[in-house]
């Protein structure tokens, strides 16, 4: 009764686009309806390809048109590309769940030209997601960048509002920016070494300067899309005015998916540039994106745009695993009775998990606290900070959604970010760069900080009770709950996600590097 | 003596530069996007030089390239269709085409030039 597993993945493609073409057919009416029932079945295609990786203990393969890769182009999913499915697949259908009071279209009512856009765009948004986790081919890669940029920007300014449009002009300056050089490295690597196949340039690229400026090119491009620290200008404006359905998906998917690429591009398609000093480059960016972006997320007097430099500050840690999986080499291994070898792979492993687990937690985490922040905003009618006293008895579940998230951002124990950030920890400790050890600790400590000026008053303010505007429906809250739990719960699967990370994995970062 | 391969590479080289110091220099949204229209014939242009330089197998050109200009192009005419039909509404609401610096606009009300 088993078909061929591969054909999941082409399935994870095509039901998006299936859906964006029948909703363009019949209209806004029935759009939310496709798009949740399609996100169910996408559902289901994302377990059940994590649950096919698993079992081959391999990367499915599937070539377009059974052209093989040296002449086409073939999809591939290893053991990350599933992980991120299957991510993207849960806060894709959390959304849709989510928006459905804001986009569907209620009974007795004309349909909206907004729901219509809304619903096309999120499918849009989530075909281009997994065309990007499932592509292995650096031009394919290029062309699901730019549909999810085009997608993400419409969504951004669905109000239509003048500063919204400002902040999507931006946003989508800065993203042409990022894709252009990331083309230019594309070009540049295929007049090298004549192909554009991961798999095939991972054997043929060698550390030479054509390589290496192909590799600050399209880092430099795809950290423009990530909006990590110095090019993160445009993240927060388009946060402050983007529907929180919008906000949702973007702080937690789109922009892991250029930085899903950054990791590709150097540990699968590069693997010989990752040198120690690289490595250390990338991480001292992410450290100031941690530092910089906390500090100013306490500075923040509306709570969107604090979460929105919050996750300014949580990609940051993403960028510290290179260093922890590519050890320097003079390393004095805490594991003496292992041998180095071992001990190294050791190391890489938990700082892989730590990097993943990091990276899906802050996915959940990060779209609930968006939802919770537009629930609030919606009950209250503002987000400013200063006055959510006591708003934790209005939105009981909306403000303990949001405070358990906070939990898995700040990496309190038992939450998903917890065991993030101790793998995270335990790996700088062993291979003897501490100083990323308190670069990881104090940001902690300003997440905390920075949570504490919301939930404080939230949860302690006075006693009068705030003004409620308008009442939230329960099963939203229920939603951006079910959410942040799913961010804590991760804390407890990380001995599974272990070997998943590491299936088909083509170079192996950190055991054949000297 | 320059060979006509050379003499294209080199002017892509200088169509990305001319396109990269106008994209990150000039403040103006519009002169951005044509900017970013200047680099993108430059990386088109080297697709078109790396076709004929992968020539070396015998045939007259390496048809790989050529193909992923075309998505290439297509790509960068939506991109570009979408900057403008941004900017064009932007001017619409606020009766300005430009984009205050920094990200200090997101809390401020934006001024309105009309009404």
């Amino acid at each position: 009764m088993m078909p061929d597993p591969s054909n999941l993945l082409i399935l994870a493609l095509v039901l998006p686009v299936m859906g964006l073409l029948l909703t363009l057919v019949v209209g806004g009416r029935y759009a939310g309806h496709i798009a949740l029932l399609l996100m169910l079945v996408g559902l289901t295609v994302a377990a059940a390809m994590v649950v096919s990786v698993v079992r081959a203990d391999d990367a499915l393969i599937y070539p377009l048109g059974g052209w093989t890769p040296p002449l086409g182009v073939a999809l591939r999913a290893d053991g990350l590309s599933a992980i991120f499915i299957l991510t993207t697949a849960v806060v894709v259908g959390a959304t849709g769940i989510f928006a459905r009071a804001e986009f569907g279209a209620l009974p007795g009512q004309p349909e909206t030209r907004t729901s219509l856009t809304f619903w096309a765009l999120l499918l849009t948004l989530w075909g281009a997601l997994n065309l990007v986790f499932l592509s292995n081919d650096l031009f394919s890669l290029f062309v699901a960048l730019e549909l999810l940029t085009f997608s993400a920007i419409p969504l951004v300014c669905l109000s239509g509002r003048a500063e919204t449009l400002a902040a999507g002009l931006r946003y989508l300056l800065f993203a042409l920016f990022g894709s252009v050089l990331y083309l230019l490295g594309a070009v540049l690597l295929y007049g090298a070494y004549g192909t554009l196949d991961i798999g095939l340039l991972a054997e043929r690229v060698r550390p030479e300067s054509i390589t290496w400026a192909v590799a600050a090119l399209m880092t430099v491009g795809l950290m423009a899309k990530t909006a990590v620290f110095p090019l993160h200008f445009w993240l927060p404006p388009a946060h402050a005015g983007a529907p929180a359905a919008a906000s949702a998906v973007l702080s937690a998917l789109v922009i892991k998916a250029s930085l899903f690429l950054i990791v590709r591009l150097w540990f699968d398609v590069m693997p010989a540039l990752m040198t120690p000093a690289a490595a250390q480059i990338l991480a001292a960016l992410g450290a100031a994106a941690i530092l910089l972006g906390s500090v100013l997320a306490l500075r923040q007097a509306r709570l969107k745009l604090l979460i929105a430099y919050s996750t300014v500050a949580q990609i940051g840690y993403l960028f510290l695993i290179f260093p922890l999986i590519v050890r320097p080499e003079s390393v004095a291994f805490a594991a003496a009775d292992l041998s180095t070898e071992l001990a190294a792979t050791v190391v890489s492993t938990s700082a892989w998990s730590g990097g993943v687990l990091q990276a899906v937690s802050h996915a959940f985490a990060k779209a609930a606290m968006f939802m919770a922040a537009g629930l609030i905003a919606q009950s209250l009618g503002h987000d400013r900070i200063a006055d959510l006293s006591s708003i934790g008895r209005a939105l009981p579940i909306t403000v303990l959604a949001f405070a358990l998230a906070g939990m898995s951002l700040m990496g309190l124990p038992p939450s998903g970010g917890f065991a993030a950030k101790w793998l995270l920890l335990s790996a700088t400790i062993e291979t003897g760069q501490w100083w990323w050890a308190l670069v990881i600790l104090g940001g902690g400590l300003l997440t905390g900080g920075y949570l504490f000026r919301v939930l404080a008053p939230a949860l302690f303010g006075s006693r009068e009770s705030v003004a409620v505007r308008a009442p939230v429906a329960r099963y939203r809250e229920v939603v951006v709950l079910a959410l942040a739990l799913c961010s804590v719960l991760l804390g407890f699967v990380r001995l599974g996600t272990f070997d998943l990370v590491q299936i088909g994995r083509m170079a192996k970062a950190g055991m054949g590097l000297p | 003596m320059i060979g006509a391969t050379t003499l294209f590479g080199l002017s892509s080289v200088v169509l990305i530069g001319l396109g990269l110091f106008g994209l990150i220099v000039d403040p103006r949204p519009l002169r951005k996007i044509l900017a970013f229209n200047l680099l993108g014939s430059g990386v088109f242009l080297l697709f078109g030089v790396i076709a004929r330089r992968g020539a070396g197998a015998g045939l007259n050109s390496d048809p790989v390239p050529q193909a992923l200009v075309i998505t290439g192009l297509v790509v960068a005419f939506a991109a570009t269709a979408l900057a403008i039909a941004l900017l064009l509404r932007l001017f619409q609401e606020t009766g300005q085409a430009t984009l205050d610096t920094e990200s200090s606009s997101s809390d401020a009300p934006v001024p309105s030039a009309d009404s």
